[in-house]
């Protein structure tokens, strides 16, 4: 589904990926890995679209569509959907509004049928639930005053409610404590389809002993040095990045 | 909330209110004079009394100088090519329903999303509706009597409670005030009358839509609300008007009297046609509205200004007596060449004082949006106390936003606190929007209307619906 050619990406001009290849398929996990400054979160916002993240080479291609030559709003009506590493606040704007303004464009994009507001409100305590946040959470501003777990929720309980094709989870677990990452984690899980791919960027293995990948990579100057399966991810916990990348790094 | 297609609908369509009714009119050539203004009074069948106030206002008007100093370019106004009076013919033989009313007219109320028909029974809102320059339709009259509450158009009221009228009129707002009061103060042809009687509820909200119809029409219009003691009334207004090509002089005066223990509340949503692009066509609003709060009374301004291509306009409180309160709140949208220069002034005068300001400014396009407020403290204005939060949004790079605040205190233990913020619509929230799908257009506008909500909330609740669609359509285009 998710179809990335030798991808060359710069931000704000200077090169940061120089190119990646990567398949993910329906149905897989894949835990993209790397030191900072790798690329790893620069690949997640190419994907979704932010201003001044370029492609600059080769293709990335979800579903049949050239990403390169989609809006960010069109990205997302194709079912791409971006877990925010540092979620912004939209104040006065609540989280409802929000999601009902979210909803209803991809929704109407993907030809599903539009949810009533009592329906949006029932799903969207829902997965409130799901994610341990307090239905209140659902009338105060999007983000506005949140905790950083808090943030982080939200953004799961709104992938929970988006039902995307393709999710992408950029540092997700950074800044949470192990009862959120578990929380966290379990909304991922409960994502977990054979009709939907999903790929954790993420700089340590620990949320990876919750949402178990079928596939990791690593990643390093903009390129994917070494793939594996999940014992990847364990190797690297215990030797660090710079036994692959051959520098010394204190992971 | 309006659905999505509702939504999509107001965005595409450009200045739906772009219409000219054809109604014959029975209307006054151009220019000004002692002998207009003996006609306008003839016409309406003035007493003596009120004849007279208009001249000396008109005299006294002659002498003014049209003040330069707001933050506003515009060409001067030729008030001599300014037609002072214009009626709708068929008001000659006044309807004595609804249904003898020109169809024409009432037509033009639909196209506004105001049928008069429906708002008799919709339950709650009585409409008096001014086009031109007298009023058509006043509905719910009874229920309203049977309160006590008189509401009515002004010319009504010099006829039918001229104690009341000639005590209050101008005792807010005094005929020489200031330029344009002094205009309306010689010209002015309708507009609304309130008195809430001692003790009295208001038991509905009282709503008044404007409209101007004739070309090079000026519109006067003189509204006096008076809440008498321990009273209570909410008053809304709402205009817009339709698209034409010569610039179009609106000169209103709002006058506001809260006795003691009484509470006004007034809201307004101003769409008054901003002119094209370059602001041609736009209308030039320069309103006085001021109130009087006596003591422990209240009164609130609530305004989302989005029309007009001049906007001068400074809702004000004079709080005369101890423990009055007096609030400010605004949300003022310009795009395209619109102009506004808009605030407030909280006049402190009595112990224990209190005023609250929040200004919200929204500047798109290459438009100038100036907050301008005026807090002083009198020598008697011990304990008193002011608020102020000044907001402003840009949206694009070729706009402006200006704050002018003037603080003049003369008593040592009053408090006055400022705090004023510009920040732009910030890529991080946008991208936020659109990467959960939503465009760009109706992200901004959301955003907006989030930067808005503390003033949306003093709004009646259909009102603030109202006021989130006019932003909505007002923000078209303003993306990029």
């Amino acid at each position: 589904m998710l179809e990335i050619r030798d991808l060359h990406a710069a931000v704000n001009g200077k090169a940061i990926l120089k190119g990646l290849d990567l398949t993910v398929n329906p149905g897989e996990v894949h835990a993209i890995m790397g030191p900072n400054g790798s690329g790893k979160s620069t690949l997640a916002n190419v994907l979704a679209g932010r201003d001044n993240y370029e492609i600059t080479g080769g293709q990335a291609i979800l579903d049949g569509h050239d990403l390169a030559e989609l809006e960010p709003e069109e990205r997302a009506q194709a079912g791409l959907f971006l877990a925010f590493q540092y979620p912004v606040e939209i104040p006065g704007v609540s989280n409802m509004e929000f999601l009902k303004a979210a909803l209803e464009a991809v929704r109407k994009a993907q030809g599903k049928e539009e949810w009533d507001s009592v329906t949006l409100l029932r799903k969207a305590r829902e997965a409130c639930k799901q994610v341990n946040l307090d239905a209140q959470f659902l009338k105060r501003g999007v983000n506005e005053g949140f905790s950083g777990g808090e943030k982080k929720r939200n953004e799961i309980m709104q992938m929970l409610l988006m039902e995307p094709r393709l999710a992408l989870l950029d540092e997700t677990d950074s800044g949470l404590d192990i009862d959120a990452l578990q929380t966290v984690a379990r909304g991922v899980n409960s994502l977990r389809s054979p009709e939907r791919g999903i790929v954790l960027v993420t700089h340590y293995q620990r949320l990876l002993d919750y949402i178990v990948p079928d596939h990791v990579h690593v990643l390093s100057d903009g390129r994917i040095i070494k793939s594996g399966g999940k014992e990847l991810a364990l190797e690297l916990e215990q030797k660090g990045y710079g036994w692959l990348t051959g520098e010394e790094e204190s992971a | 909330m309006s659905s999505q297609a509702e939504l999509d609908k107001v965005i595409r369509s450009e200045y739906e209110a772009g219409f000219t009714t054809l109604v014959e009119s029975d209307t006054l050539p151009p220019g000004l004079s002692e002998d207009v203004i003996r006609f306008i009074s003839a016409k309406k069948g003035e007493p003596e009394w009120l004849l007279e106030w208009r001249l000396e206002a008109y005299r006294k008007w002659r002498e003014m100088p049209e003040p330069e100093w707001a933050h506003l370019h515009y060409p001067k106004v030729d008030y001599d090519a300014i037609s002072y009076y214009s009626a709708p013919k068929s008001m000659e033989d006044r309807p004595k329903s609804l249904d003898e009313v020109d169809p024409e007219l009432l037509d033009t109320y639909k196209k506004l999303g105001i049928p008069l028909h429906e708002q008799e029974m919709l339950a709650g809102v009585a409409v008096d509706a001014v086009f031109d320059s007298v009023s058509i339709g006043t509905t719910f009259k009874e229920k309203l009597a049977e309160a006590g509450v008189i509401f009515c158009s002004i010319s009504e009221a010099v006829q039918e409670h001229p104690e009341l009228v000639r005590k209050y009129l101008g005792s807010v707002v005094p005929k020489s005030d200031n330029f344009f009061a002094g205009l309306n103060s010689a010209v002015f042809t309708d507009g609304s009358f309130v008195y809430i009687p001692k003790g009295v509820r208001c038991p509905m909200e009282l709503s008044t839509y404007f409209r101007i119809n004739e070309a090079n029409t000026g519109q006067f219009e003189r509204t006096l609300i008076v809440a008498d003691e321990g009273s209570y009334v909410s008053y809304l207004e709402g205009c817009t008007a339709p698209q034409r090509d010569e610039n179009q002089l609106h000169a209103a005066v709002v006058e506001l009297v809260a006795l003691p223990g009484a509470e006004i509340k007034y809201s307004t949503v101003q769409n008054w046609y901003p002119g094209d692009e370059n602001g041609k066509g736009g209308i030039y609003n320069f309103v006085t509205k001021r109130g009087v709060a006596h003591d422990n009374a209240k009164i609130s301004w609530t305004q989302v200004e989005t029309g007009s291509a001049i906007t001068w306009k400074y809702p004000s409180v004079v709080l005369r007596g101890d423990n009055s309160v007096g609030e400010f709140y605004s949300v003022a949208l310009t795009r395209h060449a619109q102009q506004a220069d808009t605030g407030t002034k909280m006049i402190h005068l009595g112990k224990n004082t209190r005023s609250t300001i929040v200004s919200k400014g929204i500047s798109a396009g290459k438009s100038s949006n100036a907050y301008r407020g005026l807090v002083r403290m009198g020598p008697r204005a011990e304990n008193a106390r002011n608020f102020t939060q000044c907001d402003s949004l840009l949206l694009g790079d070729r706009c402006g936003a200006h704050t002018f605040p003037y603080i003049e205190s003369k008593h040592p233990s009053a408090t006055v606190e400022h705090e004023a913020t510009t920040s732009k619509v910030s890529d991080d929230q946008l991208f936020l929007c659109r990467q959960r799908g939503i465009d760009p257009e109706k992200a901004i506008s959301m955003i907006v209307n989030g930067f808005c909500k503390e003033v949306f909330k003093e709004l009646p609740m259909e009102f603030a619906v109202e006021a989130g669609k006019l932003l909505e359509v007002s923000l078209e285009g303003a993306v990029g």
